[in-house]
């Protein structure tokens, strides 16, 4: 298959996509008529439902649109790491602040279905398609899937019980509060979960084979050389980090972290049911961390990522010769060079990376006294001094990568310390 | 029905589940008593508990991937041998010669599905708060069984011994190189050393003692497979049961307080 055309198979493909999307859109539509007896509603769906259908149709007859030049290039035009990024948070903070209106089920289902017609269009691009399916890439699109599911259902029903709470009602979870047998309750739920799951892995394994690429060869270096998917997150991070820190010091406290969860979260509410609004910073918090931070970050080094590590957009054929202008800058440099006029050449390490040091030792030791005395006081009040230095070190340092991607788009800054003759970069 | 009624009541059946058929109040307790493996629940939960719009069933999907994982993998190394001159040979035949042609598709996507459900279910213990007193300990439980279940994944990606594992592996492994004071381009390395000897070099350090060699080869492959079929799958079914013990000890399925 070449640019500009599109393979039969790939047509027949995308026809039985569409169609399959139809279905679950008359099925909505069905359910707004028979169950909610809401005609507007099932009106609606029902023409959305036609939509697809007929380009379950085009594609069928081997007559489907592929996505316009254009378009595809403007989109790649407007995707940049920095682009991207900012994005996500911006679209996790939107979700959270009108979460009652995101998590109303006609808007989650708009925003799939929307995310569906857009999925099926960029397949028709060779790039793109390319990409998503490779074997070991499905993974990450039944992740975004999954994720975005598991964001919305718990914020549904954290935005229902915050009303009941807020009523002086208990939260759903405690309305059925009866005890039932385990059997046959729990193990029935169990027998046919795990049905379900046999016959999805085994319909997953008989659809895609496992890949298998040419025998290892440590003189061949593939372009790029990744890491498992799981782990692309920090691979990314290594674009702003020394792998000192990238792949041991921040992962640790990753793991640090998670576990020291339990030990400095002191809010008692929110135990065994979802909330929001009695836990908004610990929730806020552990989203960013984890959708963000991790997540799209994967999402990122899988699909964004190509040769040289460079950034390539999503319909952009990954050209290995692709060259980005790199003209990063030390916190040294701007410092003696550009703030002072003062050459470096014969400078000990120690004077020319003070401003460094001294910024990094600021950061990490006077602000948790700062915050203590201003911003997060009731924090410290109530969880005392070591909980609350433990709390602020560790969002210091998962902030760290933030802070540093901000640093490079703003004014291409490459080390706040730079001392390579002792490997100790940050 | 009759005759399945009668197959209950047989002597055989029930000298091997000790019970007739669960049909009354009381026997439907026996079951879950009398069974060890049932007996890894409780008899009676909270009904808000198990509902699936709360658990997602997600802890239980991870641990039927375990499953699916362990009975897949041991029939994997009745083919597999890690020795260079063998491994990538084997694989090739499993997809080519040998019946059951899904096997290694199984595995690979069930370990995939792993990481993703694993990640889930500790995205809704956290949701729901349930890491909270009195389950602090759980939760840390958890944490060292997602590391170790990436790990598995990490350890299992080279065994192929194709391009895209050996360089993954590379890319992954090399971080260890940078460890402070323990990898040899880590910071600090450089401070241990007796007498101008350093310690710490390409041959000594934290790298080379996951790989057993300064780059991905044999030794590398044979560590892996050991830890990858026998050492942490031992680990992790031992933390398993601490994590299923600590559920029930800690008062079942988190609930509304
Ligand atoms: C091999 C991996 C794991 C398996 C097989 C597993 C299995 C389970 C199962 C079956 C439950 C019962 C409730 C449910 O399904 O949600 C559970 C509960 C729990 N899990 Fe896991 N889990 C694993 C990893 C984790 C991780 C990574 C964490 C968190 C970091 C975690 C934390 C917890 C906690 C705190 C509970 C109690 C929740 C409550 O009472 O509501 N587990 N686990």
């Amino acid at each position: 298959m070449h640019e500009g055309h599109l393979s039969d198979s790939m047509q027949t493909g995308l026809g039985v996509y569409y169609f399959l999307v139809a279905l679950m859109n008359l099925g909505f539509a069905a359910y707004f008529h028979y169950h909610k007896n809401d005609r507007n509603q099932a009106l609606i769906w029902s023409a959305v439902a036609a939509l697809f259908a007929g380009h379950g149709l085009a594609y069928l007859a081997h007559r489907g649109w592929i996505l316009p030049e254009g378009f595809k290039n403007s989109v790649n035009y407007v995707m940049g790491p920095t682009t991207y990024f900012v994005a996500a948070v911006a679209g996790l903070a939107a979700f959270l602040y009108w979460r009652r209106f995101f998590t109303e089920p006609v808007v989650a289902w708009t925003i799939l279905q929307v995310g569906l017609l857009f999925s099926g269009w960029a397949m028709t691009d060779y790039t793109f398609q390319q990409i998503i399916t490779k074997p070991d890439n499905v993974p990450i699109v039944m992740l975004i899937f999954s994720v975005g599911f598991f964001t919305w259902l718990p914020m549904r029903q954290a935005v229902i019980n915050d009303d009941r709470l807020a009523r002086g009602e208990p939260p759903m979870e405690k309305l059925e509060e009866e005890k039932v047998l385990v059997w046959p309750d729990l193990v029935y739920t169990e027998l046919i979960c795990m049905v379900i799951c046999t016959v999805g892995l085994v319909i997953w394994a008989v659809a895609l084979k496992a890949p298998l690429e040419q025998p290892a060869s440590s003189s061949r270096i593939p372009n790029p050389s990744k890491a498992p998917w799981y782990f692309l997150g920090l691979q990314e991070m290594l674009v702003y980090f020394d792998p000192w820190m990238a792949g041991v010091v921040l992962p640790t406290f990753i793991i640090i972290g998670l576990i020291a969860i339990p030990y400095i979260d002191f809010n008692q509410k929110g135990n065994g049911y979802f909330t929001f609004t009695q836990r908004s910073f610990s929730v806020s918090t552990f989203l960013f961390g984890f959708v963000v931070l991790w997540v799209v970050l994967i999402v990122l080094g899988t699909f964004l990522r190509g040769p040289n590590w460079n950034f390539f957009g999503p319909f952009e054929p990954w050209d290995p010769h692709k060259s980005v202008p790199l003209n990063n800058v030390n916190l040294s440099d701007y410092f003696w060079l550009m703030g002072f006029g003062q050459a470096m050449e014969g400078m000990g390490w120690f004077w020319r990376e003070l401003p460094g040091i001294v910024l990094i030792l600021v950061y990490l030791l006077a602000l948790p006294p700062l915050l203590a005395k201003t911003f997060m006081r009731s924090y410290f009040i109530k969880m005392g001094f070591i909980r609350f230095f433990i709390l602020v070190t560790l969002i210091q340092f998962m902030m760290l990568l933030p802070i540093k991607m901000v640093l490079r788009w703003t004014i291409n800054l490459k080390y706040i310390v730079f001392i390579p003759e002792a490997f100790f970069n940050i | 029905m009759a005759l399945g009624d009668s197959i209950r009541n047989s002597q055989v059946w029930k000298s091997i589940f000790r019970h007739p058929a669960p049909r009354d109040r009381r026997n439907r307790i026996v079951v879950m008593l009398t069974n060890v493996f049932l007996h890894l629940h409780p008899v009676s939960v909270r009904k808000s508990g198990i509902a699936l719009s709360y658990t997602w069933c997600m802890g239980g999907i991870t641990f039927f991937l375990f499953l699916v994982e362990t009975v897949t993998g041991v029939l994997l190394m009745f083919y597999y041998r890690p020795t260079l001159e063998h491994a990538y040979n084997d694989i090739l035949s499993l997809r080519d010669v040998a019946t059951l042609g899904i096997l290694r598709e199984l595995h690979r996507w069930g370990a995939h599905a792993m990481v993703i459900s694993i990640w889930l279910h500790m995205y809704r213990v956290f949701l729901t708060g349930s890491y909270k007193p009195p389950r602090e300990f759980n939760w840390g439980v958890g944490v060292i069984l997602l590391v170790l279940t990436l790990l598995l994944s990490f350890t299992g990606y080279l065994l192929p011994w194709d391009q895209l594992a050996i360089w993954a592996i590379t890319v992954g492994s090399n971080m260890a190189r940078a460890t402070p004071i323990l990898g040899h381009e880590g910071p600090g390395a450089k401070f241990l050393q007796i007498g101008g000897v350093e310690l710490i070099h390409s041959g000594s350090d934290a790298r080379f003692l996951l790989l057993g060699g300064r780059f991905v080869g044999e030794t590398a492959l044979l560590r892996f497979y050991v830890l990858h079929c026998v050492a942490i799958p031992l680990a992790v079914g031992l933390l398993i049961a601490v994590h299923f013990w600590r559920v029930r000890k800690d008062g079942g399925i988190s609930g509304a307080l």
